[in-house]
């Protein structure tokens, strides 16, 4: 550094060379203005939707009766329906409770953690991934209250006073889970109808006169965007995802305590809380991935669904893929490192010597080794081969579940009651109108509410900073950034 | 029956971008106006300090509503599981202090529950929402604050109001359309 310094003053005076600027990219592209902001969101429900979406919709109600009456069926008829038998006793039901709450989990993600790691990018993807937790914890509710069996005593799982004068046993860990979730679904919605507040009176104050304009403007609370009331917007906001934070972490800790703390070989691991945070995650975003990628396609948000946000997401999933790896790796691992026949026989089982190792294979396929085509910035970039490993992200999660719960339990300590588990019709179309149920909810949320947080993304640009000068040179925009060898240096200012 | 009587609310001024907004706020609140508040689409930073607003004391509320929900908690368990109804199962001990680790996941989530609603409901009673009218509304320009327009807004109750210092003040700092906001009483 001293040489270069020496060299440089006793240089005869060079022309001034203008420093390459280090721009980050623009977190909206082509310089969009406020009101197209407001148009480009509000017009997604102030418009009528693309065929595409009635395409989508139909079905998913369909789908949604489809779950009803598989429920019903239940119901009527009894828990025989359901392939689970001794030994596996927790099938399809648990296993799609944990898929789906763990898909929640993205949601709060970046809701709450980025929020208090100051990640900006997440205002264009916050809204609806709240809205996909929100939903995805609805479908995973369903399961444990049907399991319990005669869903018409689920209120026992409250603790308020009965006939009986029985209460809970608050040493288990099934019982946690009921707060747990219970607590994750009402701080969510808590969370999710705090941010939407402003936007609904976007959403009031674009309305003519009528019953929209009278349900929009009851729900925004007769907001007027005051500055005394953003400052405590603001720091509720903030306690609310402070709150989340742990909240979030402590849900699929307490799902996987429904394993951890029992004594079965497999399931018996301190490693379960941080492996399934982790794996929660992962499946979350291939989840919001799955969901936002058509959705700006097909409702032309490219301009604030950007390929960076894409490209950030990839990351998250390439990293929380290969942490999800790294358990599976250590399960191994410590199976054979604590000499415990049983732990070892688990693993031994469930690689190889029970019928069921399919589903280890595909899991290991789809969680650690498909993600890992994303250290590539083409395949980040590249929408098609992003749609793709999320598939089998979605999948692997699936499959993750199941050996976890099933394979484990078909195989489980006496090989005289080992049985393996065949799901049935109720089963399978039980857990696809789950997807329809879900997928409805999306499609409602599209239809009747804005898909990205507007007010949030206004304040992300250049120009809601109070210091912004007005008459400085623009911001280099997205094309110049392309046709530029390096994307992350902007062109020298004088250009 | 409708009257003609109208009381008025404040004055009403716009502002083109938030860098005038800002500067705006640094002037309505050095003239030491009490009673005036801005209007944005979006929260902006820094603006807090501008005009003089105080820090929220909402996290203390929330404080308390989160101790509420541990010692709910607490309490619900060590009744139930200590006095009422004590379940000894799985070989862990029943009662006492022995057993509370046990009863951590519940304090927990109930602490994070409690604060959760008195975060939402401290918020609107701070704010004062909802609420179904404001004579602000009553000015037809300000409907755009929920899309690109800023504005300043000194109500009537501020003891420096006067109908044309206000005005005359408030174009001075560079607001246009300064309009009178009148409310039917």
């Amino acid at each position: 550094m001293e040489a270069t310094a020496t060299a440089t003053a006793t240089t005869p005076t060079p022309a001034p060379t203008t420093p390459r600027i280090l721009e980050r990219e623009p977190l909206v592209l082509n310089n969009r203005s406020y009101s197209w902001i407001t148009n480009r969101i509000c017009g997604i429900i102030e418009n009528k939707q693309p065929g595409l979406w009635w395409l989508l919709f139909i079905p998913s109600v369909m789908l949604t009766g489809v779950m009803a009456f598989g429920f019903v069926y239940l119901i009527s008829t009894g828990v025989g329906v359901w392939g689970q038998q001794q030994p596996v006793a927790w099938a399809w039901d648990i296993t799609n409770f944990v898929f789906w709450i763990g898909i929640g989990h993205a949601g709060t993600l970046i809701s709450a953690i980025l929020f208090l790691t100051r990640q900006k990018w997440r205002t264009s993807v916050n809204r609806a991934a709240e809205a996909m937790t929100i939903f995805a914890v609805m479908c995973a509710g369903v399961y444990p209250m049907f399991h319990v069996g005669r869903v018409w005593m689920v209120w026992f799982l409250a603790p308020v006073p009965n006939a009986n004068a029985i209460w809970q046993n608050f040493k288990s860990p099934l019982l946690w889970d009921v707060f747990a979730v219970s607590t994750y679904f009402s701080v969510s919605v808590v969370f999710w109808y705090i941010g939407l507040v402003p936007d609904l009176a976007t959403l009031r104050d674009r309305c003519k006169a009528g019953l929209k304009k009278r349900l929009y403007g009851m729900f925004a609370l007769g907001w007027r965007g005051a500055n005394r009331h953003w400052s405590h917007y603001e720091t509720a906001y903030m306690l609310l995802a402070a709150l989340s934070t742990p909240l979030v972490l402590s849900v699929h800790s307490v799902v996987s305590f429904d394993f951890a703390t029992s004594v079965v070989p497999g399931w018996h691991t301190t490693i379960f809380p941080p492996y399934f945070v982790a794996g929660a995650i992962f499946g979350g975003f291939a989840m919001v991935l799955t969901l936002m990628i058509p959705a700006r396609k097909i409702y032309g948000l490219q301009d604030l669904i950007t390929p960076k946000h894409i490209d950030n997401m990839a990351k998250i999933i390439l990293l929380t893929g290969t942490i999800v790896g790294y358990a599976y790796c250590m399960e191994l691992f410590m199976a054979y490192y604590s000499a415990n026949p049983y732990e070892g026989a688990a693993f031994l089982l469930r690689t190889g010597h029970s019928g069921s190792w399919p589903y280890y294979y595909a899991m290991f396929f789809c969680n650690v080794i498909a993600p890992q085509i994303f250290w590539f910035r083409w395949a980040r970039h590249n929408m098609i081969a992003v749609m793709i490993v999320c598939m089998f992200v979605n999948a692997g999660m699936w499959y993750e579940r199941y050996v976890i719960i099933v394979t484990t339990l078909e195989v489980h300590m006496t090989p005289g009651a080992w049985r393996y588990f065949e799901a049935t019709w109720v089963d399978n179309w039980t857990f696809i109108g789950t997807f329809g149920f879900f997928m409805m909810n999306f499609l409602l949320f599209l239809r009747f509410l804005p898909v990205i947080a507007i007010g949030e993304v206004k304040g992300v640009l250049p120009q809601s900073n109070p210091h912004y000068d007005p008459n400085a040179e623009k911001g280099v925009q997205e094309e110049d950034l392309m046709n530029y060898p390096d994307r992350h240096v902007a062109k020298p200012a004088t250009v | 029956m409708s009257t003609t009587l109208k009381r008025v609310h404040g004055y009403l001024a716009e502002f083109d971008s938030v860098h005038d907004l800002y500067h705006a706020a640094e002037h309505v609140r050095d003239a030491g106006y009490q009673r005036w508040d801005c209007h944005s689409p979006f929260p902006i930073h820094g603006l807090d300090a501008a005009m003089g607003v105080k820090r929220s004391k909402l996290p203390w509320i929330v404080f308390f509503g989160g101790m509420a929900g541990t010692t709910t908690a607490f309490l619900l368990q060590y009744v139930t599981q200590n006095l009422i109804y004590p379940t000894v199962v799985q070989a862990k001990p029943t009662v006492g202090v022995w057993a509370l680790p046990a009863w951590f996941p519940v304090m927990f989530e109930l602490t994070v529950l409690f604060s959760a609603f008195t975060t939402l409901f401290a918020l609107l009673a701070i704010i004062g929402l909802p609420r179904l009218n404001h004579p602000i509304f009553a000015s037809t320009r300000f409907a755009k604050f929920s899309d690109d327009a800023f504005f300043v807004c000194i109500e009537a109750r501020d003891p420096k109001f006067t109908q044309e210092g206000t005005k005359a003040f408030l174009e001075k700092i560079g607001g246009k359309h300064v309009e009178l906001v009148e409310d039917d009483i």
